[in-house]
């Protein structure tokens, strides 16, 4: 079985899809967005050291050239991801589907299903598949929290037990979209139309900073690309927060209530029925 | 006599909590149950506790009309009609609320209120149904000054039901509690998450297991005061209690606990009941004077004796001190605490109970949840506020594990985060899940909620904060509740779903 890069694991949540869900999020990311609330998921850790000198009981160690941590010492401060240069995290755990599994089998009866994220979930798709393959077999809906920047069409067992996506879109046109990720997106694009044919879009998410997103150009943009779905998809638009960001995004503030509504408003004339702001 | 005169020269009792206490020290003064010295030990020690129901019982602790006879048939003693539309219907129910007695002086049980108005409102617009059980539901709050006070809704769902569940979202109300009975086979998922969407506003409704509980007794069950499992059309003589954590401390070892102590603590128990219950058939007349007997809106035949149990974290914690196990989170602490839990069990299911037919002639468990003055006293079989699991799911666990026993009643509270709201479907996915490990009922406050379950009446925060100024406040129980916040730290309890 291939190991994946685990980060986290949430026995349960409430903001991950549909039910109570349990969510693993996994390490690294392809893209770079300058809001990224989670910015210590995005890369490997390059074994550098320096959160090891700052941890403040001591949990984290070098062994033979590389950061370790032990998760019994660690009280989950956080302040290795604070000081961590890289965008990574000393905490991750690499781990199978398998292994994956025996965490999530926990929370049965208690979850309707589980919720892969990240970092870009669609890095490991191998892993992916072997740990929905499991899921689906214990009753759970599986669902992927995914950027569409890696085509799903390539995958198509992973397709097959995979119910949902949740697709953040974040942008429409190419040169707002690689300002904000340093990305490209016609994969997303082209997912969109995928996933929306074969009724497996749980979810569509952008999150709103005027300047720096083009809000309602994505509103228009998906409209045009799925005319016939809009009224039934899920779409989720996301006031920015500056809460973890770091970097250039960090000291920016929130778009206004008036704003958002102001979207709504837009998503509402563009056909979309589902729309939810948070 | 300086009690009655400290009830009549109160500043902080409105007249009519006077002239309920003032009722209570009169019975007091009586003596005429006949107890055993071993009793009168046990109750001194507080390992039995009859949580002042009184010396002289002259009505039951607990009384379900069977509500739906009363509506079909209306009432003689009342000179009340059947009544023809909605008005009526809100009219007559309450006129018989003001009649039905109960230790707390008022109805503790207030019918299946969905099911019951549901018939007379097919005319009816939305709006106008609304505006109705608005002045209703207010009329219910403000002269039923005590919360512990039920309604139940459910399990099917009803236009009536929504409307109710909308207007308990509006209004935030404490009285009545409601409870949806909850049963995934009849219980549509958007009803459910209706219910708990609503409790993360105004902490009603509870929920609860409804298969778990609908064959308890030959015919209806109701929910009742906060909160029990009794036959509608009959209810409880008495609830007594075995305060487990008063009685571990007079044990040497946990060989005499279980082997000494425990049985002879729940002989006498079962005997003072019996006891009380004699009293109440034999020489109150309750039954022989009462309408709602007379009318055949309550029979005896359908009353049962609630022995209660409490305080088993405390109790455990205290056998098992020098091993340093604690209940809740070590394997052998549980393990005893289900010994003891069956011995209990097994104790009830032999004594005769007196006068118990709808209950095989045995008294039922109930899992007690405390009283205003319990210091370091968990309810019925709870993990103390506090010191819960980390994992909600081991906390739903442990509780499935325990309610198991219990036949009239328990069930355990959650503090839950404020974004649950965005996702009840989230929630109604623990409850399948907590329901399938057996947890028999559950409720729900969101963390912020000025509306608080209490140990399972509610109180409002902001009623506590004026009591606690020296205040009069309106409900009896905002004044049992702000001394229970305060001793059991109720504030500290976990909040889950974060």
């Amino acid at each position: 079985m291939r190991k994946a890069p685990v980060n986290k694991i949430i026995p349960f949540s409430v903001v991950d899809g549909i039910g109570n869900r349990t969510s693993i999020f996994l390490q690294g990311c392809n893209i770079h967005c300058g809001y990224c609330h989670n910015p210590e998921t995005q890369r490997m850790c390059t074994h550098c050291g320096k959160c090891v000198e700052d941890c403040p009981v001591q949990a984290l160690y070098i062994e033979e050239g590389k950061v370790c941590w032990d998760a019994i010492k660690c009280v989950q401060c956080d302040h290795c991801i604070a000081v961590c240069p890289y965008f990574a995290s000393p905490k991750i755990r690499f781990m199978d589907a398998a292994e994956v599994f025996e965490e999530v089998e926990k929370g049965i009866p208690f979850i309707r299903g589980i919720t892969v994220s990240g970092g870009e979930c669609m890095l490991y798709p191998e892993f992916l598949t072997e740990l929905f393959k499991m899921a689906k077999e214990h009753g759970l809906t599986c669902f992927a929290d995914s950027n569409g920047t890696v085509d799903f069409s390539e995958y198509p067992s992973l397709l097959e037990c995979c119910d949902g996506v949740m697709l953040d879109v974040k942008s429409w046109q190419e040169d707002v979209y690689q300002a904000l990720t340093g990305g490209l997106n016609q994969t997303v694009k082209k997912n969109l139309r995928l996933l929306a044919e074969l009724g497996k879009l749980e979810e569509l998410r952008i999150v709103c900073l005027p300047g720096q997103v083009d809000a309602k150009e994505a509103i228009e943009g998906i409209r045009e690309t799925i005319p016939d779905q809009v009224g039934a998809v899920k779409l989720k638009l996301i006031m920015f927060r500056n809460f973890g960001v770091k970097g250039r995004f960090a000291e920016l503030e929130s778009p206004s209530r008036e704003y958002m509504e102001e979207l709504k408003q837009c998503a509402l004339a563009a056909g979309f029925q589902k729309i939810i702001i948070t | 006599m300086s009690q009655v005169l400290d009830i009549v020269t109160s500043k902080s009792m409105t007249y009519e909590q006077k002239l309920v206490s003032l009722a209570h020290a009169a019975e007091d003064t009586l003596n005429v149950l006949d107890m055993s010295e071993r009793t009168k030990y046990f109750l001194e020690k507080g390992a039995i506790n009859d949580l002042f129901e009184g010396h002289a019982p002259y009505r039951p602790r607990y009384v379900m009309p069977d509500y739906a006879k009363y509506v079909k048939n209306g009432s003689e003693f009342l000179g009340v009609e059947p009544p023809k539309d909605l008005d009526e219907l809100l009219s007559n129910l309450q006129i018989i609320y003001h009649h039905v007695p109960s230790i707390t002086s008022f109805p503790v049980y207030l019918g299946d209120l969905d099911q019951l108005i549901e018939p007379f409102i097919t005319e009816l617009s939305d709006e106008e149904v609304k505006h109705k059980l608005r002045l209703f539901l207010n009329f219910l709050d403000r002269t039923i000054t005590d919360s512990f006070c039920h309604a139940n809704l459910g399990p099917e769902e009803t236009r009536a039901g929504r409307l109710i569940l909308e207007l308990e979202k509006e209004l935030s109300n404490t009285v009545p509690n409601f409870t949806l009975k909850y049963d995934p086979e009849l219980t549509s998922d958007s009803f459910a998450e209706q219910a708990l969407y609503t409790s993360l506003f105004c902490a009603n409704p509870a929920i609860c297991n409804h298969r778990a509980h609908k064959d308890t007794y030959p015919g209806e069950y109701g929910i009742s005061s906060c909160y029990n499992i009794l036959p509608v059309g009959g209810g409880s003589y008495t609830l007594t209690r075995i305060t487990l954590s008063e009685l571990a401390p007079l044990a040497d070892n946990v060989a005499d606990f279980l082997e000494k102590l425990l049985p002879e603590c729940l002989a006498a128990m079962g005997a003072y009941m019996n006891e009380r219950v004699r009293f109440l058939v034999e020489e109150s007349g309750f039954f022989e004077s009462s309408f709602l007997s007379r009318e055949g809106l309550i029979d005896p035949d359908r009353f049962v004796g609630m022995f209660g149990v409490t305080g088993m974290a405390e109790c455990v914690n205290t056998l098992l001190k020098d091993e340093g196990k604690r209940y809740g989170h070590d394997p052998e602490a549980d393990d005893l605490a289900e010994q003891i839990m069956k011995q209990i069990s097994g104790f009830a299911a032999e004594f005769p109970a007196k006068y118990s037919k709808v209950a095989g002639g045995h008294f039922m468990l109930h899992a007690q949840v405390g009283l205003e003055s319990d210091l370091g006293i968990t309810s019925g079989v709870r993990i103390p506020v506090g010191d819960e699991p980390d994992s909600f799911y081991d906390h739903l666990r442990h509780s499935g594990r325990f309610h198991r026993e219990i036949t009239t009643g328990c069930g355990d509270i959650f503090s839950m985060e404020t974004t649950a709201r965005n996702n009840p479907a989230a929630m109604l996915d623990v409850v399948k899940g907590a329901f399938k490990e057996g947890v028999k009922y559950m409720s729900f406050y969101e963390k912020n909620s000025d509306l608080v379950r209490i140990t399972g009446f509610l109180v409002k925060r902001s009623e506590m904060e004026k009591y606690r100024k020296g205040d009069t406040v309106l409900q009896n129980t905002t004044q049992l509740g702000a001394p229970n916040y305060d001793h059991n730290r109720l504030a500290e309890r976990k909040v889950r779903m974060v």
